[in-house]
């Protein structure tokens, strides 16, 4: 009796040790950690994560992954890196050889000139059309198939991820530099300058923004991606600028703002150093939507035949292919889905990074 | 409230002024003459090829169009130029000079506030007329579509809020978010090539409105079903981003409402569960709800673009698609015109709106 009686005691105490130690845990967890873990408490979120990084090794490495070019070739008695060696002559740091130029390396390798190739697992880049073969369903040569000019689906799939994220990408950091700059302005000054950046950011947002980007895109129609990036982007900051100047006007008058402002710091460095990286988890949130949103928008554009030339093959053009040959579903099926996933994971972390910094969830 | 209304119309003006700079602007910026582009386009055959009478003509109608004069109230550069006929450079040619109101922009407005949109350069006619002969198809999709999101929508928001975290709410949470991130021309894609007569089935038709076997002599009952099962398919690919937006908002404003302090008042009274979730709950969660048909309203414009092109509806997203392809400005200016226009009255209708079914919002206060 008495011995279980010390047990129960020794348990409550290990018990208390225990939470104080987990309490000391997270009073010295930083704002960020605690993000981290709270976000990573939600699986689904994480999973999606996973998936967006999934798709950046993709887009990085899509040269790799599917090219008309051997990773590694002995030519001559030379042993090229025909892929890294491509990337030097773009920059200018390198020369093919007068023989090389316009070399057809498949040819090469099937009359046997090659020996101890890597070939990338796809031989086919996005803009290569296998003539014999249009319109081929998936299988054989071509996994997921070609389109109706004989371009690989999956080198289009692989090399299109490259378009999509840097459409989401830069196209949201030209939204959030002018969102957060303008947000910051209005939040921090207040008085006039609020008022006016409050009326322009009201105007913005009442655009009809998806008319306007295939209007403006149509009428320049010498398609390219940098305008449709540059017009997402000037279309999509107002959801930023309002979070900034919110989180602005929050943090304004706290007390470490104050105190930073009594030792005489200048105010850009208050806003910099100080208000900044304290306002930036909304605009983290919407960011990630905006990504997703950018990343539709151009495909929606690409899909009816607008946004980039018809040279480059993204995901939207595929699918546009598709509307052409209804029993082609190839085209319909592949660039679709890829479109719907990194749509969907974007939006799933933009969801658990909300989740996660909202602190009325956190248990 | 009144007072709040006309402020809110008088703040939509220099929102309405820029967005006509922004839709004249893009016209005037964007490559090809208009005149030409005009002369091409109406004076096929008879005017190929003679090239004097080419020249009069484009004269003419930049004349009549107004085109030969500045575009806007005042220039800042000059076209001056040196003595080889080129223009100087940019820096040489800075004046400024005041046009007056007779300038291009000027006319197109003064045209527009009697709504007067031009005529189409395809094939010459009233663009006000074009667009009006397709508004019908293009709302009745919308209404059908509204009706049926909304109708399907609170219900099963209702029942998720309510059963939180019972599996018919995961799964109709987890159903939502993925119907709402997919792409809805990817899904018109494949409900063509899937349903539509490609390589697998043939269960509804895939494009336009009316079977070509069916004439309007059929009975009333064979061409209204003829319709209907054409509508199958668009008004699934229009409803489906809508109703999902609509389902996760329902649940959402559902669950914030029945942890308020006087639904467990409710509760606490004794009154039964529908009782509180019908007669209390359910007014005030629907407020957020109403006032988001205001920003449905205009994205129904943008999305008529995508799903009447894909199939062959002939409404007014269909008509801006062939006014796009063919670069037809007077069209595509009415349309951007049109949709913000929309888009501005969709906003001041949620204001509207809100105002109506939540008593608790102030207007003639400052909210902050």
């Amino acid at each position: 009796m008495a011995k279980d009686k010390e047990k129960i005691l020794l348990d409550a105490a290990e018990r208390e040790e225990q939470s104080k130690a987990k309490s000391r845990k997270e009073v010295n967890q930083s704002f960020w950690s605690l993000v981290r873990h709270q976000f990573k408490k939600n699986k689904i979120a994480l999973a999606a994560l996973y998936v967006v990084f999934f798709l950046f090794t993709i887009a990085i490495l899509a040269d790799f992954l599917a090219n008309d070019r051997p990773i590694m070739a002995k030519y001559n008695g030379t042993l090229y890196f025909p892929i890294f060696k491509d990337y030097l002559v773009g920059v200018g740091l390198d020369r093919w050889d007068a023989d090389l130029v316009t070399a057809d390396w498949k040819e090469l390798d099937q009359q046997g000139k090659l020996s101890s190739t890597i070939w990338p697992p796809i031989k086919w880049r996005s803009s290569n059309q296998d003539l014999v073969n249009n319109t081929a369903p998936p299988g054989g040569n071509h996994l997921l198939g070609t389109d109706a000019i004989g371009r690989d689906v999956l080198a289009g799939m692989i090399h299109g991820s490259r378009i999509a994220l840097s459409i989401g990408f830069l196209s949201m950091s030209v939204a959030i530099l002018i969102g957060v700059i303008l947000g910051a302005l209005a939040g921090f000054y207040g008085g006039w300058v609020d008022i006016l950046i409050s009326r322009l950011i009201e105007l913005v947002i009442t655009f009809p923004t998806f008319f306007l980007i295939i209007t403006v895109v149509a009428m320049f129609q010498a398609g390219s991606i940098w305008l449709v990036m540059i017009l997402i982007g000037l279309t999509s900051w107002p959801a930023i600028a309002r979070f900034t100047r919110g989180e602005f006007l929050r943090v304004r008058n706290m007390e470490y703002v104050a105190a930073a402002t009594a030792l005489g710091l200048s105010n850009r460095r208050v806003i910099f150093r100080h208000v900044l990286p304290n306002s930036l988890a909304p605009v983290l949130v919407t960011s990630a939507f905006g990504i997703a949103g950018a990343i539709l928008t151009e495909a929606a554009l690409s899909f009816l035949g607008f946004g980039v030339p018809p040279t480059i093959v993204t995901w939207g053009s595929v699918l546009n292919d598709a509307r052409g040959n209804i029993s082609a579903w190839w085209l319909a099926v592949f660039p679709g889905f890829a479109i719907f996933i990194s749509v969907l994971a974007y939006n799933l972390v933009g969801d658990g990074l909300r989740d996660a910094l909202d602190p009325r969830l956190r248990d | 409230m009144f007072q709040y209304i006309v402020r809110r119309i008088l703040l939509f003006i220099p929102t309405l002024f820029l967005i006509t700079v922004i839709s004249f602007g893009i016209s005037r910026l964007a490559p090809g003459d208009p005149a030409e582009l005009k002369a091409g386009v109406g004076g096929e055959g008879a005017m190929r090829g003679n090239q004097q009478l080419n020249e009069q003509m484009i004269n003419q109608i930049r004349a009549q169009w107004h085109l030969d004069k500045p575009v806007w109230y005042w220039t800042l550069f000059s076209d001056e130029k040196d003595a080889s006929g080129k223009l100087k450079p940019l820096s040489d040619r800075l004046t400024f000079k005041w046009n007056g109101t007779n300038n291009q922009y000027q006319y197109w407005l003064s045209d527009l506030l009697r709504l007067d949109f031009g005529k189409s350069f395809q094939d010459n006619r009233d663009v006000l007329e074009k667009i009006w002969e397709r508004v019908p198809i293009t709302t009745f999709l919308s209404v059908i579509s509204i009706f049926l999101s909304y109708i399907i929508a609170i219900p099963l928001g209702i029942y998720s809020a309510t059963h939180q975290n019972s599996r018919l709410d995961k799964i109709s949470t987890v159903g939502v978010f993925i119907l709402y991130s997919l792409p809805s021309f990817w899904l018109a894609t494949m409900a063509i090539i899937f349903f539509g007569g490609g390589d697998f089935f043939a269960w509804f038709p895939n494009n336009g409105l009316h079977s070509m076997n069916i004439s309007p002599g059929d009975p009333w009952m064979t061409r209204t079903l003829d319709y209907f099962w054409h509508l199958v398919l668009p008004v699934a690919a229009y409803t489906y981003g809508s109703f999902a937006y609509l389902a996760r908002q329902m649940r959402g404003s559902m669950l914030e409402v029945i942890r308020q302090d006087y639904i467990r008042t409710a509760r606490a009274k004794g009154l039964s569960n529908k009782m509180v979730v019908y007669k209390h709950a359910l007014r005030n969660s629907l407020i957020p709800i109403i006032t988001i048909i205001a920003y449905i309203l205009p994205s129904l414009i943008s999305g008529s673009v995508i799903v009447e092109t894909i199939f062959t509806i002939p409404g007014v997203g269909q008509l801006a698609f062939q006014a796009l392809t063919a670069r037809d400005y007077p069209v595509i200016m009415a349309e951007f015109t049109l949709s913000a226009v929309l888009t501005l009255l969709g906003l001041l209708l949620a204001d509207i709106l809100y105002s109506v079914v939540d008593p608790r919002i102030a207007f003639s206060k400052k909210s902050s």
